[in-house]
């Protein structure tokens, strides 16, 4: 069965012209920069499918430069991503492929952080204005933004899993969904843990305290 | 509670004498977990971004809000309304101009409220306005018209679906039209079955209208899609407050929308691959744009 509710009925808000060329885009964008989290200097988004032949009309690459700036669906200063991209000087470069992908409206996101870090994020707008994070850094993940999600970077070791919850349940943080993924046996993990609550700083800080913990980030739900 | 058909919301409604508005107020406020006060002041926002897109549209006098290929036409067609007598009545010249005025607005980038799509965003807010203006309608009366259309809306999104990729337009202003004619006709007074004998006569109106953008653009022929989803809602919320019935119950028309759109090819649905996207003029207008 279909869920939907008002938000989606009646909403999103958003800046035209499409819900999933343009709403849906930007929260791939805002979604991939609190997963980074470290201030971004260089992006590149390369678009396939209905993304790589129709961005400039539907403002998707004004739509996902923006999500990358940290702007919502709604937020009027969509319109002039580029030019503040470029008073922050984040360089950004879209790049259209004829490649097939899975889904009609995906994009890969290549992005460099002020630390040198690099990172993959590959990202689907399935419609309505919503979005699916695939994959992070190679590693296949299913995130939507619709939870307050915890994204943990740690070694794949025993009781991980147990140390996390064991946290979680002690404040009360009740999950609705929990994935883990890892590279390889031994070797760095992600978790992606969905919740009800509202997941405070001090709960971040405790789970960032767990032995083999690389690091703990909160992305709080982006929409209803 | 359970409800899943526009029956079960009419039997739900009658058994215990509650309003459509009260309903989905509870309904929603149990879905989503947030207070019925949270949702009545996104519905209040809701109103503000449809009041303002319709207001930037009619009176963009320098044609500053336009997309790829529209724009104009809702100030064009203001014009007229205002300085002759209408062809077809100034309640649906008005209701076209503020459903073109909204779409101009969305392809421009501006704001809008996705209802239940981007694609057919300028119908509710429309009707809405429209409707405000003839009647007087207070904020209160238009957040219930609201939740009324959310009923429909999301009846048809659960057993159907609202997509242009997955059913056409049909789907989309058609769903967008039986909306628009719910909150009217509950704005009115209307019974719970009007509400919906409004909405099934919405969609069969436009069953069968196919999702053919030029250029794969949510511009043409989309905003005057939205004009007649506009007219349509008013025509059968009008049809409907006279106690004239669909003869198909509105949960077997949305079944039927929904069979029509899945038989419809995949050049038909949102692909820019037939109908007025495959025109001549519909091919030259896509050349000339993703040219430059």
């Amino acid at each position: 069965m279909k869920d939907y509710n008002i938000f989606d009925i009646i909403g999103p808000i958003m800046i035209g012209p499409s819900s999933s060329h343009t709403a849906g885009a930007c929260r791939i964008g805002y979604a991939a920069q609190k997963i980074i989290k470290s201030p971004i200097v260089e992006v590149r988004f390369v678009l396939y499918g209905s993304f790589s032949k129709t961005y400039k009309g539907h403002g998707t690459d004004v739509a996902l430069l923006g999500g990358i700036l940290g702007f919502k669906p709604d937020d009027e200063r969509l319109v002039d991503a580029f030019k503040i991209a470029e008073n922050r000087t984040l360089k950004y470069e879209f790049i259209s492929s004829d490649d097939d992908s899975e889904h009609p409206n995906t994009v890969l996101i290549h992005a460099k952080t002020n630390l040198l870090e690099t990172w993959e994020i590959t990202g689907i707008s399935i419609g309505g204005g919503k979005m699916i994070i695939k994959s992070i850094n190679g590693i296949d993940v299913h995130f939507t933004g619709e939870f307050n999600t915890l994204v943990t970077h740690h070694k794949d070791s025993s009781g991980m899993l147990a140390k996390i919850s064991t946290i979680l349940s002690q404040n009360r943080i009740n999950i609705a969904f929990m994935k883990l993924y890892r590279e390889e046996k031994g070797q760095k993990a992600i978790g992606i843990i969905e919740a009800d609550e509202r997941i405070p700083k001090n709960v971040v800080d405790e789970l960032t305290q767990i032995d083999g913990m690389i690091s703990v980030n909160v992305i709080q739900k982006i929409y209803e | 509670m359970k409800l899943t058909s526009a029956l079960d919301i009419i039997d739900y409604c009658h058994k215990s004498s509650v309003s459509l508005d009260a309903l989905a107020l509870a309904y929603e406020t149990k879905k989503t977990e947030k207070t019925p006060e949270y949702i009545e002041s996104y519905l209040k926002s809701v109103l503000k971004v449809m009041e303002n897109a319709v207001a930037s549209g009619i009176n963009d006098v320098d044609n500053h809000i336009h997309g790829k290929i529209i724009g104009n036409d809702s100030i064009q067609l203001k014009k007229r309304y205002e300085s002759q007598k209408t062809v077809c009545g100034e309640t649906i010249a008005k209701a076209a101009a503020y459903a073109l005025g909204t779409m101009e607005v969305n392809a421009s980038m501006g704001k809008v409220v996705a209802s239940p799509t981007a694609g057919s965003c300028g119908v509710l807010p429309a009707v809405l306005v429209t409707a405000k203006e003839r009647f007087d309608l207070t904020e209160a009366q238009l957040i219930k018209g609201l939740l009324a259309a959310n009923m429909v809306g999301s009846i048809v999104a659960r057993n159907a679906t609202i997509s242009g990729a997955e059913g056409g337009c049909q789907a989309e202003v058609g769903t967008a039209s039986a909306m628009a004619s719910a909150a009217v006709v509950h704005m009115m007074g209307g019974s719970v079955e009007q509400v919906f004998n409004a909405s099934a006569m919405c969609f069969k109106n436009l069953l069968g209208l196919v999702c053919d953008p030029i250029a794969g653009l949510v511009e043409s022929p989309c905003a005057k899609r939205n004009a007649i989803g506009a007219a349509n809602a008013l025509l059968c919320a009008e049809m409907s407050l006279a106690e004239i019935k669909s003869i198909i119950p509105f949960d077997e028309v949305v079944d039927a929308m929904y069979r029509v759109g899945k038989s419809m090819p995949s050049s038909l649905r949102e692909t820019a691959l037939g109908g007025l996207a495959t025109t001549k003029t519909g091919i030259q207008i896509a050349t000339d744009l993703f040219s430059k």
